[in-house]
Formats: structure tokens, sequence, C-alpha cells
């Protein structure tokens, strides 16, 4: 198998020393970390290689000898970096050579021992592979058998060789420490040796957060302490506390908050993407909803909406009745029996005439109302928009009646056409049946407007729970940082000279990320899409507007 | 080394195949199809205003008309950045893997890397389509959870339809499958076959497919 060298773009350029990295003898494939400059003492090296190589977990070792001088080397300097060969012994013993300036490398690998096949030449072909030691140190890769964990623990043979660089030079962070203002006794020279890479504002944040943590963490626990009271699983309480949608969405909130101000650290790349996902969802929700209050309590928006309400629902309810008047007596209506027509029609009257008393009734108090559910907008969107839809489920409950009734009868009539139509197409046709039962029973337009009206509205409110912010945040700014692989490109070439390749990292497309790193969306309505909306309102199934037992829980 | 030859697609549409030999371990094969024809976009762009036109004077909306034009320059957009591949590439690197690369008009490049070790087999595989059979090289990838299943099969090529049609003159260009001797097998390395006679059967015949 050909040998395959990656080493960092950052010492491309590095003076001539040891190559420290590590030998994967499964793949053929070294990975150099870093470069030791000269003078150095051996017995130094040994130590720090064993010091690192306990803290990381990764075998740390001289693979060879880097040398970067004005010609090719002199015969002494030769001698002298074949003995360096006897001091760290190493199978195989790497040697890259750079003309200063040049673009062509010349790089040997040698083994002392036999060859244990007959047929392997004594030297290896060297490929050369360069990579950016930064972004492959930050970047997760996302295979698509192997989970982004970085604690998969060592790489076996079945993994392949991108999964070993990867995790290796992840796990080394512990050599790349030092940089060159440290006083250490050797001189390395990695991707942070001309400065360490850290941030005031980041240092400053995690000090605080401890406190702030601790604080927020008591104050939710109290909370969830009262809610879980005896009071609330009372029979009235915990049955309106099952079926609201705002009592599951403020749940909700309050299990993604307490997870963020949790006193535990997040043990793994995942469950800190999890954590730093569920911030930015709750940022974007509390920012929305401060700006639906502003917009709300401007310019006494909430008295127009009030006074215009009591007017809405009087027309509303006229041409409801209007509608059953002309259903039940014209041509073209209810095409089932007349003495079932009138009892339907006089029943949904009825109905209405209920609702509109209710509605006189409490529109004194509407405009309070109103002002209170705006400030509940300060807790999140979605609190609003939950609280939104549970109001209208009670104002046109009535109408949600009406499409319940209306919406088993058209099912009814559509299993029965489909059964016509499965014998109509095994050409059959049955002489009795000549008359076709058209229903004609109209469902009004407003009664599957309010009944989309909510579904969206429980989509939307899904969507903004589940909508990976910050990972896809991070796609678009930082995209080296979510790899889904990697890209090679070949350098320059010349005949007789080692194959030279560029690896670079290839960015997880939106789709996968959304995929992977959506969030569990709440038991609202964990069954729907859009997709099946749209089927559930064509084939008359019924579409609740509230959660039902069966629902999953998350 | 560079050479090229050109070849024509199942529709009959030019194809030009550029090969580019590094090094032993190494070689990279390129195949580009032609640029996007004036005269096509031209006449799509007329039918389309022609017919915002003939609405426009029905309904006597000035909407009509900006829509138009919005939908023409989006089409073209979506098209040239989703749709249109200049040229598709195949970098075979020995005991690393496999990479296709497509370019798009607009200038995006897709990449997929397969790891040497992923991949099971390299076949040519027969498909029906329409009235005529074609072959195409496709990989097969290993299945992590059952050692002997196949997890997903990969054609090479794919958006070109770059066929190995017995019509076609293969020599040195193509590259077929040839299982590797026994003691190499470890090395897994692709070899290319100097001349490939269609008259002679293809060296492994993997399933029919049809496509419609």
């Amino acid at each position: 198998m050909v040998l395959k060298a990656f080493f960092p773009t950052c010492c491309v350029s590095a003076d001539s020393g040891l190559l420290v990295g590590r030998w994967v003898p499964e793949q053929s494939s070294a990975v150099v970390l870093a470069v030791l400059h000269f003078p150095f003492i051996p017995i130094q090296v040994k130590q720090l290689l064993a010091q690192v190589r306990q803290a990381s977990q990764v075998g740390v070792a001289v693979l060879g000898t880097w040398c970067h001088c004005r010609q090719e080397p002199e015969e002494s300097l030769g001698r002298f970096l074949e003995s360096l060969g006897a001091v760290f012994p190493h199978e195989p013993w790497l040697r890259l050579c750079r003309e200063r300036g040049g673009t062509f490398w010349s790089c040997e690998a040698t083994r002392r021992q036999a060859p244990t096949a007959p047929g392997a030449p004594g030297e290896d072909q060297v490929m050369l592979i360069f990579y950016d030691q930064r972004q492959v140190l930050l970047s997760q890769l996302h295979l698509p058998t192997v989970l982004p964990d970085r604690q998969a623990g060592a790489t076996t043979a079945s993994t392949g060789v991108l999964a070993a660089v990867f995790d290796t030079v992840a796990r080394s962070e512990v050599l790349f420490r030092s940089d060159r203002f440290d006083e250490g006794p050797v001189r390395l020279s990695h991707w942070q040796s001309e400065g360490v890479e850290a941030s005031i504002l980041a240092e400053l944040a995690r000090r605080a957060s401890g406190p702030i943590c601790l604080l927020l963490a008591s104050l939710l626990s109290l909370v969830s302490a009262v809610s879980a009271c005896r009071v609330f699983k009372l029979w009235p309480l915990s049955f309106l506390g099952s079926k609201l949608s705002t009592c599951e969405q403020l749940r909700h909130r309050l299990e993604h908050l307490t997870l963020i101000f949790s006193t535990r650290k997040a043990e793994n790349p995942a469950q800190l993407t999890r954590k730093a996902n569920t911030v930015a969802s709750v940022l974007l929700d509390v920012a929305l909803g401060l700006m639906l209050l502003s917009w709300l309590h401007g310019r006494s928006r909430i008295g127009h909406l009030a006074d215009a309400l009591v007017p809405v629902a009087d027309h509303v309810a006229e041409e409801l009745q209007h509608l059953l008047q002309w259903l039940m007596g014209a041509p073209a209506g209810l095409k089932m029996n007349r003495a079932l027509d009138q009892v339907l029609g006089r029943f949904f009257l009825y109905h209405i005439h209920l609702w509109i008393s209710y509605i006189h009734l409490m529109s004194p108090f509407v405009e309070h109302i109103l002002w209170h559910v705006g400030l509940s907008a300060c807790l999140g969107l979605t609190v609003a928009l939950s609280l939104l839809s549970d109001i209208i489920a009670l104002l046109t409950f009535h109408i949600y009646c009406f499409y319940v009734y209306g919406a088993r009868l058209y099912c009814l009539k559509i299993h029965g056409l489909s059964s016509l139509w499965r014998l109509f197409r095994g050409k059959k046709w049955n002489v009795l049946r000549q008359r076709v039962d058209s229903c004609s029973y109209d469902l009004d337009q407003l009664r599957l407007l309010v009944v989309a009206v909510q579904g969206l509205i429980h989509l939307l409110v899904d969507l903004i729970n589940s909508l990976p912010l910050y990972s896809l945040g991070l796609r678009l700014c930082r995209p080296y940082r979510l790899a889904a692989g990697v890209k090679f490109r070949v350098l320059q070439h010349e005949a007789g000279r080692p194959l030279r390749l560029l690896m670079q990292i290839n960015p997880l497309p939106y789709s996968r990320v959304v995929h992977t790193y959506r969030l569990p969306s709440c038991g609202c309505h964990p069954k729907h899409s859009w997709g099946a909306l749209c089927r559930k309102l064509f084939l008359g199934e019924l579409i609740y507007p509230w959660r039902q037992r069966g629902d999953k829980q998350d | 080394m560079e050479d090229e030859r050109s070849f024509s697609d199942i529709c009959g549409g030019r194809l030009a195949l550029q090969r580019r030999y590094y090094s032993p371990s190494c070689r990279e094969f390129c195949l580009s199809c032609p640029r996007l024809s004036l005269r096509s976009l031209t006449a799509v762009t007329c039918t389309v205003w022609l017919a915002a036109y003939g609405l426009f004077t029905l309904c006597e909306n000035s909407m009509i008309l900006s829509a138009a034009i919005f939908i023409t320059l989006l089409g073209l957009l979506g098209y040239l950045h989703f749709v249109k591949i200049d040229q598709e590439t195949l970098l075979i690197i020995d005991s690393l893997g496999i990479q296709m690369t497509s370019s798009y008009a607009s200038g995006k490049e897709s990449t997929t890397f397969i790891e040497m070790g992923k991949v099971k087999d390299i076949v040519i595989n027969e498909a029906i389509y329409m009235q005529k059979v074609i072959y195409y090289l496709c990989i097969l990838l290993k299945d992590p959870v059952e050692p002997h299943g196949i997890s997903q099969v990969v054609p090479v090529f794919q958006r070109q339809s770059l066929t190995l049609s017995p019509r076609l003159e293969c020599s040195d260009s193509h590259h077929s499958l040839q299982p590797p001797p026994p003691r190499l097998k470890k090395s897994s390395c692709l070899s290319l076959l100097r001349t490939w006679d269609y008259r002679c059967a293809p060296p492994r015949l993997a399933n029919f497919f049809f496509y419609f």
C-alpha cells in the first residue's frame, strides 16, 4: 500500500526538525501533528511525548525528520539525520525534505527490518496530503455510519483513514497548548505556536455562567415543584391542562430552560450542540414575542380589535343562519330525507344562538382579556400563538362541532363513493345504483378556514420549537465545523516526485444539518406535517386542535 | 500526461473525455459537456414573454409582465445553479479513495469522496432505458451492518449519462472492472484495460435495471 503522510499546512515553512505524530499501521498512514526544532535533548523529548501519550491516549511518537534548507542536505547533515533514526526508533522512518523557496518536495520512507512479504520493496512510495490543522481540529465529521462523537474510543481497522485522522488531531489537543512564548524544554511548531487562541468574552462568560446558572436553576426547580403540586392533579384542572396547547407549550419551554441552565456540563459535542440550539431557539422566540408585544400595545390596537370583535361575530352568525336556512329548504341542499334535514338544521341553529348569547355576555371583558393575552407574548411568540390557538378553539367551538358532524358525514360518503369506484373499476355496472348520491352537503368555507388556521398555527409553533438555529448559523458562518467528508485537490506535480494532495473539508448540506440536529418537538402534534394536514382536510379525517391521549410524549 | 477523446451520450449530445495521469497511483477523468446554447435560451425566453404578453392583453394587468421577467430570471438562475452541469470529474487515488466532483454552470461544485475501505466492488450494470440497452459503471459500497450486503449503488458520471454502449469505440479511455488478482487484493487498486471489445462479454454483469 502507498504510505500516506498527512502534513499540516502551518508547518510547511517551519525550520528543520523532527516530525512528531501518530502512525496508523492498519491504513499505512502517518499523521504529523507538529515539528520539533533543533536544538533539543532526546531525554526531554521522550519525557514530553510520554506525558502527551498519557494525557491524550494517542500513540504520539517521533515519526521522522523534516529538512527545510537552502540546498539538498549535505553528507554530514544527512548522516546526522540518519543517526537520529537510531535515537528515536520508529518503523517506518520518514524523511521529508524541501528546498527553501522551492515548490517540490522529496519524501522517503525506509524500513530498517527486512520486509515480511517477499515482493514488497524496502522503500515505500509516499503520498503527501496537506491538511489545515485548525479546521480539522474544530470540525466534527458526520460520516453516514459514524455518529459525530469524539469519544468513540480507539479507531479500529473498520473505520477509515479520515475518521482516524480527525480523531487523532482532535484528541491531541494537549500537544497544542504551548506556544513559542512559553519557556519550555522543547520548541514545537503547530497551528497555535504563534500564540494560543482565546477570547476575553468567552472567558468572562464562562466565569459568570457558574453563579447565574445556579441561581436560575434553583428558581426553575421552584417553579416546577409548584406546578407539580397536588392541586393541579384534580379533575377539572388536569383535564384542562392536558387539552390546552398553552399549558403544553409552557411545560415544553420550562423543560428547555431547565436544560439550558442545568449546572451539569455537556458530556459530548452532540449534547453541547443541542443546548446551543435550544438557547438560540428560546432567544428567537422571546425576540419575536417582544416585537409582537410592542406592535400590539402601541396605538391602542387592542381597543380597535376588541371593538371589532362583536360585530364580526354577529355577522358570522347571520351568514351561518342564512346558509342553514338555504340548505334546509332549497333543492340544492342536504339530499337526505326531509325530516333529517330539518332536525340537523334546527340543531345547528340552536348552537349558533347559544354562541351569540355567550359572545354578547363576554363583550365588556374582551379588552381586558386581550390585554393580558398580549402580555403573555413576552414569554415567547410560541406561547402567544398557542394562547391564540386555544382562544380560537374555544370561541369557535360551535363551528368545530359543525365541522365534526360534517366531516363524519363527508367521510362516510367518501367511503361509500370509494366502494362504488372499486365496483366500477371491476367493470361491473350495477343497474340498481344508477343514481349517485351526491353528497352536496357543502361545508361552509369558514369552517374549513378555521380548522386550517388552527392546524397552521400548531405547525408554526412546532417549527419554531424544533428548528436547530445554532447549527444552521454555524453551517452558514463557519462551514468547516460541520463536515460531511473531505475533498482532495492534486497540487502541482512533477514526474519522479512524490504526489502532493491538498485535503479540504466538505461541509454538510443544509438538509442533513436540519435532519441531524432537529430538536425533539413537543407533544402538540407529532404526527402532523404540512402534507398530512392537507391530506386530512381533503379526505375528511378529523383534525383535533388539542392533544389526544394517544399522542406520543417526548 | 493528458489525453482527450470525444464521445456521444445516450441522447446523441457530444461529450469530451479528458484523461490525466499524475502518477502510478493517481488518475483523473474529466467529462465535459457542451455549454448552454444561446439559441435554446433565446427560444425559451421568447416563449415565456410571448405567453406573458398574451395574458397581459387579456387581463390588462401590468403585474403579469413584471412577474414574467422575475420568473425568467429566477428560472435561469435556478437552472444554472442546480441543473446545468459543465463538467464531471473522477479522481482515483490508490489506497485512499475515489472522488467524484460535479461543477455546475454557476460555479457551484459538489464533491463526494468514497474511501477505498468502503468500496465493495465496481461493476458494469446493464439497464433498459426506453427502447435501448445501456451499460454503465457503478460503485458498490459495503454495508457496515451486514458483511455480505451492499448498502448503496453509486453510478459514476450519473448526470452526464456516459454509457458504455457497444456502438462506442472503447479504447484506452474507458475503465472497466477487473477483479484484482488474489495476492494484490489488499491494495484494491483499479486496473485499466487498454481496449474493451464489445464482442466479448463484459467482465461482470450485475443486474438488470429498468429505467423509465
